[in-house]
Parts: C-alpha cells; sequence; structure tokens
C-alpha cells in the first residue's frame, strides 16, 4: 500500500503499476501538509493548483501510454531560493516578498520535464545564511523529531518536510553544509554533488564560488535518482561541468564496498563532538568494516583552518553578490517619497529587507575586500583554500572515500546560540572543507545518539565528478544498519498529533 | 590584532550601503570583533608561497556562440520593478536638484 511513508522509489513503482495515480500522491502529502507544517512551518508558500495540476498532467500522459521518467508524478518540496516562474520565491527574505520570478530555475526547468511534482517552497535562513532556520524573516522551522529543537540550516525547511512525510523528495543547496547539516539532524539524507554538477542558472547566488543545489531524500536510492534528474551541463552556467554525470542510481544499488579503502579523517572526529556522535560514527564504521571495506586513518592538517576561511570568503563572495538587491528593479523600495535620492532609498531598503546575520556578513565581507585589510583576510583565506584541496588530494591518493560526522553535535534548542554567530558557526566544521574544494558529499543518518535519541549523521566525501562512490558507500551502508536494526531510523520518529 | 570601532563600522555600512542605528552599529562592533578574532588564523598558514585559490574548477573565458535567443519580454522584465514608466524601471533621483 502505497503512502506517504513510502520511498520514492516505491512511489514511482506504484504509479507504473497504476495502483495509485500521481492525483491521489499528492493530495496525500498535500494533506499531511495541512495537518502537520502549522507545527513544523517546513513551507513558506504551498502550491496546491500547480502542483495538482501536473499531477493531473502526468497521470494523463501515463494513461495515453507515454513514456514517463522515473520520478515523474513523484511530489517534491523546493527550497525557496530556486526560482520558478510565477511562484513567490523569497529566500526567507523580507527584500523579495511578494516577488515572482519571471523565468525557471535549470533545477526547476529539469524537474518540470521529467513530471516531478513541485508542492511548494521550503523555508531557509535568509538568503541560505545559517545553521538553522532561525535567520529566516518568516519564523524558524522545528525539528519534527523534537519540535523545541533546530532542523538544521540553511535548507532546514527541505529537511523537516522529509522527516514529517509532507514530501519524499526535496531540493535543497549547500555553501557550507546547507544540505547536510539539516539532513544529520533531521535523520535524512541529504547529497552535496560536486560543485559545477547541478547548474547554478536560477539559484539565487549567496557564494558563488561555494554554492552548489542537490537532492534530498529519505533513502539514499530516493536522493540518486533524483541526482539524475537535477545534473548535466548547461550552457546557462559557466562554471557547469561538461561532462558526463556519474552513474549513481547503479552506484546506489550495488550494495557491496569489498575492496574499497574508506579513510577516516583524524582532525574531523574526536575533540568537541559529543560522546554519542563519536559513537554512532564509529558503530558504522564497524559496518563498512564487516561489509568488506579497508579503514584508514588520514591526516587533513589544515581543515583546522578551513573554518576560518570560509567566513571570510563565503561573506565576502555574499557583499558582492547581495549589491544586486538596490531596490530598483525588483524586490522591496523603501523610502521613495519622491524626494529621497536613489542612494537614500537604496540605504532604507536595505536596512529594512536585510536581517541580523545578513547584514552581519555584508559588513565582514566588505571588511575583508577593503583596501588595507584584503591580503591579510581574503587574499589568506584564498591562500588556506589552496592548502585545502592539497590536503583532500593527498588524502584521496590513500583512500577512495573520506567520512567523518556530519556535525559535531545533535540538533541543539530553538533559541540557543540565535545571538552568539562564532557558536553557531562551529556546526559546519566537518561539512566546510568539502565546498572549499569543490567536491562531493553526503549525510546519511547512522543511529540516534544514546544520550538525547536524536539522530546523528554519517558524511561521505568522494573526490570532484567521483560522486556514484560516495552513493555506493551510502547504499551499502544505509542497507547495512537497516538490517542490523530492523528498521529504518524514520521509523521511531515521534507521530504529530497535528492541530 | 586592533578590535574594530563604531567608527569603522559605520563607515563600512555606508559603503554596503545600508542605514544602521546607533544601537545596530554597537552590536555589530562588538560582534564583528569577536569574529574577526576567530578567523585571523587564516594568516598563520597562509605563506607567501602558497598560491590563492579563488574558484574550484579550472575554469578560464568560457563563452558561447553570440546568437539571438529567445528572451524575456519587456513586460515579463518588468514585473517585479517596485515602479515602473513607458516600459522601464522608474527610479528615485540620481542627481540632485541644484
Amino acid at each position: 500500500m502505497t503512502n506517504i511513508h513510502s520511498t520514492a522509489a516505491q512511489m514511482s513503482d506504484a504509479l507504473s503499476a497504476g495502483t495509485i495515480t500521481s492525483v491521489e500522491l499528492t493530495e496525500q502529502h498535500l494533506d499531511q501538509i495541512t495537518k502537520v507544517d502549522k507545527q513544523v512551518h517546513a513551507f513558506l508558500h504551498v502550491d496546491r493548483e500547480n502542483a495538482l495540476a501536473q499531477a493531473r498532467d502526468v497521470d494523463a500522459k501515463r494513461k495515453s501510454g507515454q513514456k514517463l521518467s522515473a520520478l515523474a508524478g513523484v511530489p517534491l518540496a523546493l527550497k525557496d531560493v530556486l526560482a520558478q516562474k510565477g511562484v513567490p520565491t523569497t529566500c526567507g527574505s523580507k527584500m523579495l516578498e511578494g516577488w515572482r520570478p519571471p523565468y525557471d530555475s535549470t533545477v526547476v526547468a529539469k524537474l518540470k520535464q521529467a513530471g516531478v511534482v513541485i508542492l511548494g517552497k521550503t523555508n531557509m535562513d535568509e538568503f541560505a545564511m545559517g545553521s538553522s532556520t532561525e535567520n529566516s524573516a518568516y519564523g524558524p522551522t522545528h525539528n519534527p523529531w523534537d519540535l523545541t529543537r533546530i532542523p538544521g540550516g540553511s535548507g532546514g525547511g527541505s529537511a523537516a518536510a522529509l522527516a514529517s512525510f509532507e514530501a519524499p523528495l526535496a531540493i535543497g543547496t549547500d555553501t557550507g553544509g546547507s544540505i547536510r547539516q539539516p539532513a544529520a539532524v533531521t535523520g535524512t539524507v541529504g547529497v552535496k554533488p560536486t560543485y559545477g554538477a547541478v547548474s547554478r542558472y536560477g539559484l539565487v547566488a549567496f557564494s558563488s564560488s561555494l554554492d552548489q543545489a542537490g537532492p534530498c531524500a529519505r533513502t539514499v536510492l530516493d536522493t540518486a535518482l533524483l541526482h539524475e534528474v537535477i545534473a548535466g551541463y548547461d550552457q546557462m552556467d559557466s562554471t557547469s561541468i561538461n561532462a558526463p554525470v556519474p552513474q549513481v542510481v547503479a552506484a546506489a544499488k550495488k550494495l557491496d564496498v569489498k575492496g574499497l579503502k574508506i579513510g577516516v579523517v583524524k582532525e574531523l572526529s574526536g575533540q568537541g563532538y559529543q560522546s554519542g556522535v563519536l559513537q554512532r560514527f564509529n558503530e558504522a564504521l564497524d559496518e563498512l568494516v564487516k561489509a568488506g571495506a579497508e579503514i584508514v586513518e588520514v591526516s587533513c592538517p589544515n581543515f583546522e583552518y578551513a573554518l576560518a576561511a570560509y567566513y571570510l570568503i563565503a561573506p565576502s563572495e555574499a557583499s558582492s553578490n547581495l549589491a544586486r538587491f538596490d531596490s530598483m528593479r525588483y524586490g522591496l523600495r523603501v523610502g521613495d517619497d519622491g524626494k529621497a535620492s536613489a542612494e537614500e532609498v537604496m540605504n532604507l531598503t536595505r536596512h529594512e529587507g536585510f536581517g541580523a546575520e545578513v547584514k552581519r556578513r555584508i559588513i565582514l565581507g566588505t571588511y575583508a575586500l577593503s583596501s588595507g585589510y584584503y591580503d591579510a583576510y581574503y587574499g589568506s583565506a584564498q591562500k588556506v583554500r589552496t592548502l585545502l584541496i592539497r590536503d583532500y588530494q593527498a588524502a584521496f591518493a590513500k583512500a577512495d572515500v573520506l567520512v567523518s560526522p556530519t556535525c559535531p553535535t545533535t540538533a541543539f534548542k530553538l533559541g540557543e546560540n540565535v545571538d552568539n554567530p562564532v557558536a553557531m558557526y562551529l556546526n559546519d566544521i566537518a561539512t566546510i572543507p568539502v565546498n572549499m574544494a569543490g567536491i562531493g558529499a553526503m549525510s546519511l543518518p547512522c543511529g540516534l545518539a544514546p544520550e538525547d535519541g536524536l539522530p546523528v549523521g554519517f558524511q561521505i566525501m568522494s573526490p570532484a565528478m567521483k560522486d556514484d562512490l560516495m552513493y555506493q558507500v551510502g547504499g551499502t551502508l544505509e542497507a547495512a544498519l537497516v538490517n542490523k536494526w530492523g528498521k529504518t531510523l524514520l521509523s521511531d520518529i515521534p507521530v504529530l498529533a497535528g492541530k | 590584532m586592533a578590535g574594530i570601532s563604531r567608527d569603522e563600522v559605520a563607515h563600512l555600512a555606508r559603503l554596503a550601503r545600508i542605514e544602521m542605528s546607533d544601537s545596530e552599529l554597537d552590536h555589530l562592533a562588538t560582534q564583528l570583533d569577536s569574529i574577526l578574532v576567530a578567523v585571523a588564523s587564516v594568516q598563520e598558514v597562509a605563506q607567501a608561497d602558497v598560491s590563492p585559490t579563488s574558484h574550484p574548477l579550472p575554469l578560464t573565458n568560457v563563452t558561447r556562440e553570440d546568437v539571438v535567443r529567445p528572451s524575456l519580454s519587456s513586460e515579463e522584465a518588468l514585473s517585479g520593478a517596485p515602479a515602473q514608466v513607458e516600459d522601464r524601471f522608474k527610479v528615485p533621483q540620481i542627481l540632485g536638484e541644484e
């Protein structure tokens, strides 16, 4: 019986077999959103009419015998940082309240082409800056495991939608961990593909050399199916990689890691990591050994500087990218009384339109790029980036993939780090090096921490354009853990009462 | 490392075109101080012989053929404009009145 708890792959099979229609499946998910989203607040906009129209279209095509893609008719939640024609796209900011893009991002165009049903837009930290969704101008998302805790960020809405069975698939974007950290703290799967694997056209830019969209779901295979829909060369993105997409679906189904070398990054576990996180991480390593992998320890000595370099590079690029929000061509305009100058209107608009964290990062980036400080800050950070890439090269010479816990802790309480940016930034310590080097990485659940009963994420990193390797290891580990537990992790999530 | 003063933050806010109240400036100066202390470690390892990396992909000057393709109509391009007049974006005055 196919229902909202099924995997996307199962939904796909049921749709092909004709035991359920896309309209029925879409209605089930819209009903669940109506029931639980007042508690979770994963969605900023639910696009009921368009979703049902898309579902009817897929059902009609299927009935007429057209050949459809694997995910045709399966519903999806879209992070509100990707442009969708005619549908509100806010990036979690007052700056873009009410803006309806006149075009589709490439990711959305590919989803529509594949017949994936887009249910609506999900909540996020403003302009993807944050690790908790508390920086959303529209209020935070709540973690379905414990509504008093953060769902991660910036893509907390997408991850929470998966964990609360509001959608079986979601799109996230990851600049320093915004797909993987939310996946880790909600017990779901999130993948940041190799930089350049998925087009950034229509993805509202935060830090252009780091941003990458990717698939989110509740299983490794479902993320792989979605990966193959959204990845591929795009002439509209000058940083798109013109090479074949790795065979990630086949890799996710391999369920074999015999002979693979798995490198444990010494610097990404140990001090500063919660004991239950380390325990579940080590137990997962045991499963990989039983499955025939060889574990080696690798050292990446420059990783200790990655966080510092990231918090110079990302704000620097953001201060430049967010200059486009100037109140002239779209978005908010404040103080235009016919007397004020364009510059005064710009100043007032950006004062009112941006939240505290966005302002903090723009000012930090402006500082790091300003004359007299450029070499010491931005220039030094770029050199650290070179050192991080060298560390990865040395590590990948010893191992096929690298692994670590995704985050140092499980989900913290909403409000706990709101006014302590340095503490908040520490959440991303294990995810950031990946973006700095442009490689691919995945987070999948490896258990609940004994001390608090909250999900722990296991991170797998693979070399650039070898995304299939992380799917192979992730698929194998997931199967071994589900076999050991006798159930999926999400089968233990508290049932939301709905109100 | 000398701390960052409120006047410096006010200068940065002007460069970034963001109006800020006195209390915002005070709060931000304190926070930037702690952030700058946390990120200053990059200078420890940034030796002169290490080349900088600005981007993960070794790409330069990606171009395409210059051919006419469908694009947004002026109506679509103006659909999000805060104000418009005669198929154009209407902006506040750029030059002084004198």
